[in-house]
């Protein structure tokens, strides 16, 4: 099947009322590469305005490349990241927020990491770090040096630093990799209420379990390139691809 | 070696007794290195901080240069800011010469490469743990200097206290700046070169072996902050 088949066909705006169902965040032609290799190789993307997006597919498939090149991190080789047709730049990564696999917290207290990112963007209210705290359910913790709490707690502070940024897109990179199921869930529910807050969330995962429980959307690359994107209900009952079919069987494939 | 036992004895009794000769010159050397110190990080810190997150051409040919500088020779610098602070130099007009000020400005040059360098190290090994957070985040360039170096301010004592330690046991250049006068200029490093040319080994040994706790002081200091930073995860 080619490529994009099962590209959502986004309703475009029908008149000035109307809200366009593709978020402001896209990509054309996307192409990075080392070593003489296509890492990604000519993505383009758009994505639901709402919901949770999950990008899935076997290791070495360029996910957490592209999620880095969606949020500006990296620049691409070729083709554009762009925000409503803008090329992504500080000032776009700024209205955007990113958890890492590993969680990169600072070597400060618990309530220090939060103020640091209310601080950054300027965000800084009285009550607003407690809030943020008691939302991932860490105000018991605020005292404590950041890199002495568990997995799972630290990942819960990367994402309550995450959301002091109050991103409109906030790209989760295995955000819940080598967690407990406790944890798993705890960051599900933080995750699900960001989405429903109006937050669009990107996200990696290897857990297609996940993927079925918090994806409205789903992505599936393939050795650098998009070779299915479509409603998470219709890829799950009835993937496309020989690729995605293999990978929702549990087979061992080469993602490169 | 009765000699030697004896001058051990004299010193330890000048060092028990609070001898304030020896008092003074102590003094005047933790001043000097301590402000020494201070200006070498107020110097040496943001330009660390600043190359470690910086990328820019010819990046690595500064970190070189930032990294022979650690190995200046004392004698070179003390005679380079002799020769500014003379008389007849550029700065002569400021009647510094064989102050203890002239004797802060050349262990600053001395000891600013060494504050730049190692910070420049540790900071950057900081920053590409935080980069892409940073990255995340927006920050901009001031905003990274600053963070990094709060995060890394366990480690940067410790480079401070390394610079302190190099300053106070230096003798080369603050005995050409300086002149070693007594009651105005003698420090510690200066006092015993000049007694032990004389021959006065006891006074020599009391500042030797003050010298040698001081040395060990810093270096007790500088594992217990490290023990501290790991205990507290900030290391």
């Amino acid at each position: 099947m080619p490529m994009h088949d099962r590209v959502l066909p986004f309703p475009t705006t029908t008149g000035p009322a109307t809200v366009p169902a593709v978020h402001a965040l896209a990509c054309r032609g996307l192409n990075y590469g080392a070593g003489g290799k296509a890492l990604i190789d000519g993505v383009d993307l758009e994505f639901c305005r709402d919901g949770i997006t999950a990008i899935i597919g076997f290791n070495g498939a360029g996910k957490s490349l592209l999620l880095r090149l969606l949020h500006g991190l990296i620049e691409p080789a070729g083709g554009a990241v762009t925000w409503s047709g803008r090329p992504i730049d500080a000032g776009i990564r700024a209205r955007q927020a990113m958890v890492f696999q590993k969680p990169v917290l600072l070597r400060r207290s618990v309530a220090a990491n939060i103020d640091f990112a209310l601080k950054a963007r300027g965000r800084d209210r009285p009550g607003r770090r407690e809030e943020l705290l008691d939302h991932v359910g860490l105000s018991a913790l605020a005292g404590r040096p950041a890199r002495l709490l568990s997995g799972g707690e630290q990942q819960r502070l990367a994402l309550a630093r995450a959301l002091a940024c109050a991103p409109e897109v906030l790209f989760l990179d295995e955000a819940t990799a080598s967690l407990d199921p406790s944890s798993v869930l705890a960051i599900e529910t933080i995750v699900r209420s960001a989405s429903t807050g109006g937050t669009k969330i990107i996200m990696i995962t290897h857990d297609v379990g996940q993927a079925r429980r918090l994806a409205s959307e789903i992505v599936f690359l393939h050795a650098g390139k998009v070779v299915e994107q479509a409603d998470a209900a219709a890829f799950f009952a009835n993937p496309a691809t020989p690729a995605a079919r293999a990978y929702l069987d549990g087979q061992i494939v080469n993602g490169n | 070696m009765q000699d030697f036992a004896e001058a051990f004895l004299f010193a330890f009794r000048q060092i028990a007794g609070l001898d304030p000769d020896l008092l003074e010159i102590i003094g005047l050397s933790l001043r000097v290195s301590l402000a020494a110190t201070l200006v070498s990080c107020l110097v040496g810190l943001p330009i660390g901080a600043l190359v470690a997150v910086s990328r820019f051409p010819g990046r690595a040919g500064v970190i070189v240069i930032m990294n022979a500088l650690m190995g200046l020779p004392p004698v070179v610098v003390g005679l380079f800011v002799y020769l500014n602070l003379s008389r007849a130099g550029p700065l002569g007009w400021m009647g510094l010469l064989y102050t203890p000020a002239a004797m802060v400005i050349a262990q600053s040059i001395l000891i600013s490469p060494i504050v730049a360098a190692l910070s420049r190290q540790v900071l950057e090994d900081l920053f590409n743990e935080y980069r892409e957070q940073f990255a995340s985040f927006a920050l901009s360039r001031l905003a990274q200097v600053r963070a990094i170096l709060w995060d890394g301010r366990y480690s940067l004592i410790t480079v401070a206290l390394a610079a302190f330690g190099r300053s106070a046991a230096e003798v080369g250049a603050v005995i050409i700046v300086g002149g070693n006068i007594e009651h105005l200029t003698r420090v510690m490093t200066t006092a015993i070169a000049l007694e032990t040319s004389k021959g006065d080994l006891p006074l020599a040994m009391a500042l030797g072996i003050v010298l040698l706790i001081l040395a060990l002081g810093v270096n007790a200091l500088v594992s217990a902050l490290r023990l501290t930073a790991a205990r507290y995860a900030y290391a």
